[in-house]
């Protein structure tokens, strides 16, 4: 008997000590579809585990998400168990986490903690464009996308930097005589090209034109958009993006252009992290150029205005929002900025203080580009539903070999945005 | 045992535990399932009771239709060529190769156990463009057939018959070792009666070989539509249903629009047509057997 309430009370004391160290104790969960030692996941990992070293009681911990992120999130969501931090591939469906009090306002967050000044208003904008005017993710990349090119073949055959779009076709048409492929695109990963259609679409109408299309005022089916689509089809049509364009994936259109195959390649400025690796840059730092999408004919848009976001949008959880996350986020968000210029050369949505001495020559070029930048629109899918997105992805396809007609293209977007 | 199959307890306890089993984890999800065709919303917005209306949108869904006919044309072509090649392939082995036939009835049977992705990865390889070409194209090159190199996975018809070409590869071992064993299991002396009769090469394989063969094949037909009505794996790793959707069966579509675009209860109106579309095909299998053979 005695031996039972001896039993009884260890049992309890236990509990008791067990339940008061996991109230000091917390976890800091990342949940992330990116690999833990590449761009932002890597530089949150490694000042985490600083500060795990200077504070144990809150412990850091990745998890690596290789399923269907959406649908993970939303049974994570459901039991009530979602991570602290997340990567969140669809805005619309951060909003409604947000309007559960699941996702916190990181602008209320980061003002309560004194760090607001930290971040880029330029990212802050942009981010809140794709979450109705709140700021819910951490603008942990800010890119910029526009064109690179080749020098050494732009000097070779005597073209300069395109102002116009009728002068950039003309290059291309120039290149594709010399038998060089004028364009590197994945379309396998069709993004890349309808990257290109919003472009137009921007320099047509200005860079306010999603927003126009979101607020009902512009139509899909409208002239412009319907010229939009059939400029990027007569690309395809013509050869611009070189053979089997649709089975290309992402590297090799990368490494097509870093091998000098193909003379322009448009992309986001995370592809610096390419560019910057000698081991597959063969072309060399030094002959790769930029220039945004050029001007529209009679467009309204200009040059001024590019093509910025701040990569995947990455959410924090309401729930856990404390004061031990806090000091955390201070901690992690003091350095982000500095740590991720200096380790990667990765431009970020936060400001930064410090700019290393071995800056890569590429990356200072396109962080100056960016400084410049007056006017920034999200890409074409930004403000679309998922099933949207899926339609102006999967008919690019078709659309660049001619198989779909620009209006049918249009059309059948401006259908799936009801 | 009439006296124990009449008692009720009896059969209580013997069925009872299976058949609780079998209600909990087959007829509930089944019927669950069912219920959200009625609804519509996802698990974070909540769901919303729209009557029948999911069922009226499918009626009117070109995607849908579209994908419904890419999945029954798939289907045909692929269970005629698996269960063709594989009673070819069984006659072979049976009447030509007799005893020797160990070996080559492995390597036709080893495509079977590879898994669908590595097989994909070898076949998109094959019928590669870029960044070099493939098998195929560098053959048409070498031969001097160069205006007939095309990016075979990237356009709508080439794409469907190279899928339908894996998928027939991939599965004619199996059908072929299954009617394999229905051939074996022919008594000898029943081809030696027809043989005597003046039956041989085609006329004992129509008359003979094919009826007794019958049960089997048609089993074997029934497997195979089935099995690729259901085609998702192999389709995902090879075009992930494009270029655009044009090679984008019913599973991949249901798949889609319950997961990516977060729309549960018309995903699973998809699947509720999906299963008719199986349920369809076997019972006219089933009832054109039964008609047949009377």
């Amino acid at each position: 008997m005695k031996k039972a309430t001896l039993t009884a009370l260890s049992a309890l004391l236990l509990i008791g000590m067990t339940s008061t160290a996991s109230a000091q104790k917390k976890t800091v969960t990342f949940l992330s579809g990116q690999n833990e030692d590449v761009g932002y996941t890597r530089i949150i990992s490694d000042l985490a585990k600083e500060y795990q070293q200077k504070t144990p009681s809150v412990v850091y911990e990745y998890q690596n998400n290789t399923t269907n992120g959406t649908q993970k999130l939303q049974l994570l969501a459901n039991s009530g168990n979602l991570p602290t931090l997340y990567s969140i591939s669809e805005p619309t469906l951060l909003v409604q986490l947000y309007n559960k009090g699941e996702v916190a306002d990181l602008e209320a967050t980061f003002k309560k903690l004194g760090i607001y000044n930290k971040l880029n208003p330029v990212a802050v904008n942009i981010n809140k464009k794709l979450t109705d005017g709140k700021l819910l993710g951490l603008p942990l990349e800010l890119n910029i996308e526009g064109i690179w090119y080749n020098k050494k073949l732009f000097k070779e055959s005597g073209i300069k930097e395109p102002k116009t779009w009728d002068e950039m076709m003309s290059a291309a048409e120039k290149f594709k005589a010399k038998g060089i492929q004028p364009f590197s695109a994945s379309g396998d990963q069709k993004w890349p090209l309808t990257r290109l259609i919003g472009g137009y679409a921007a320099r047509k109408y200005g860079a306010d034109v999603m927003d126009r299309v979101k607020a009902g005022t512009l139509k899909l089916t409208d002239p412009g958009f319907i010229e939009a689509a059939r400029v990027v089809q007569d690309m395809g049509k013509k050869g611009y993006f070189g053979q089997g364009v649709n089975t290309i994936d992402y590297d090799t259109a990368v490494d097509t252009f870093l091998q000098g195959k193909a003379a322009m390649f448009y992309m986001g400025s995370w592809v610096l992290r390419d560019l910057n690796d000698e081991k597959r840059n063969k072309i060399g730092a030094a002959n790769v150029g930029f220039f945004n999408l050029p001007n529209v004919t009679g467009g309204k848009g200009s040059t001024s205005d590019w093509s910025i976001n701040t990569g995947l949008t990455v959410a924090v959880n309401q729930k856990q929002n404390d004061a031990q996350l806090g000091n955390w986020l201070k901690y992690v968000f003091n350095s982000y900025a500095n740590k991720s210029m200096a380790d990667l050369g990765m431009l970020t949505g936060f400001k930064v203080s410090k700019m290393p001495k071995n800056v890569p020559t590429l990356t200072s070029m396109t962080q100056k580009k960016l400084n410049a930048a007056k006017n920034g629109y999200l890409w074409w899918e930004g403000l679309f539903s998922a099933k949207a997105t899926a339609v102006s992805w999967d008919n690019v396809q078709p659309l660049v070999t001619g198989d779909l007609s620009p209006e049918e293209y249009m059309q059948q977007l401006q259908n799936a945005l009801k | 045992m009439n006296k124990t199959l009449s008692d009720w307890k009896a059969i209580l306890i013997f069925v009872g535990p299976a058949l609780l089993l079998y209600t909990l984890v087959l007829l509930v999800p089944i019927v669950w399932s069912l219920g959200y065709t009625l609804y519509e919303g996802s698990p974070i917005t909540g769901f919303e009771f729209v009557g029948i209306q999911n069922y009226l949108r499918i009626l009117q869904d070109p995607t849908f239709l579209k994908a419904l006919w890419f999945g029954t044309k798939f289907a045909l072509v692929v269970s005629t060529g698996q269960v063709i090649l594989g009673l070819l392939l069984a006659l072979l082995y049976h009447f030509y190769l007799k005893n020797s036939s160990a070996l080559v009835r492995t390597l036709i049977f080893l495509p079977v156990v590879l898994p669908t992705v590595a097989v994909a990865q070898m076949f998109s390889k094959m019928f590669a463009i870029a960044p070099q070409y493939g098998l195929v194209n560098s053959l048409l090159h070498n031969m001097g057939l160069d205006g007939y190199i095309q990016p075979w996975l990237g356009q709508a018809d080439t794409a469907f018959w190279i899928i339908a070409l894996m998928e027939i590869w991939k599965a004619m071992g199996f059908y072929a070792i299954l009617l394999y064993t229905g051939l074996v299991a022919i008594p000898d002396e029943t081809l030696e009666a027809a043989r005597l009769d003046g039956a041989k090469g085609w006329t004992l394989t129509r008359f003979i070989v094919l009826p007794l063969l019958a049960p089997i094949t048609i089993s074997s037909l029934i497997f195979s539509l089935n099995g690729t009505l259901k085609v998702f794996d192999t389709i995902v790793a090879l075009t992930n249903g494009g270029p655009g959707t044009t090679t984008t069966p019913l599973t991949l579509l249901m798949f889609k629009t319950a997961f990516t675009y977060s729309e549960y209860g018309y995903g699973s109106t998809i699947a509720l047509g999906l299963a008719l579309q199986c349920l369809v095909v076997t019972l006219l299998i089933v009832w054109r057997n039964r008609n047949g053979g009377q």
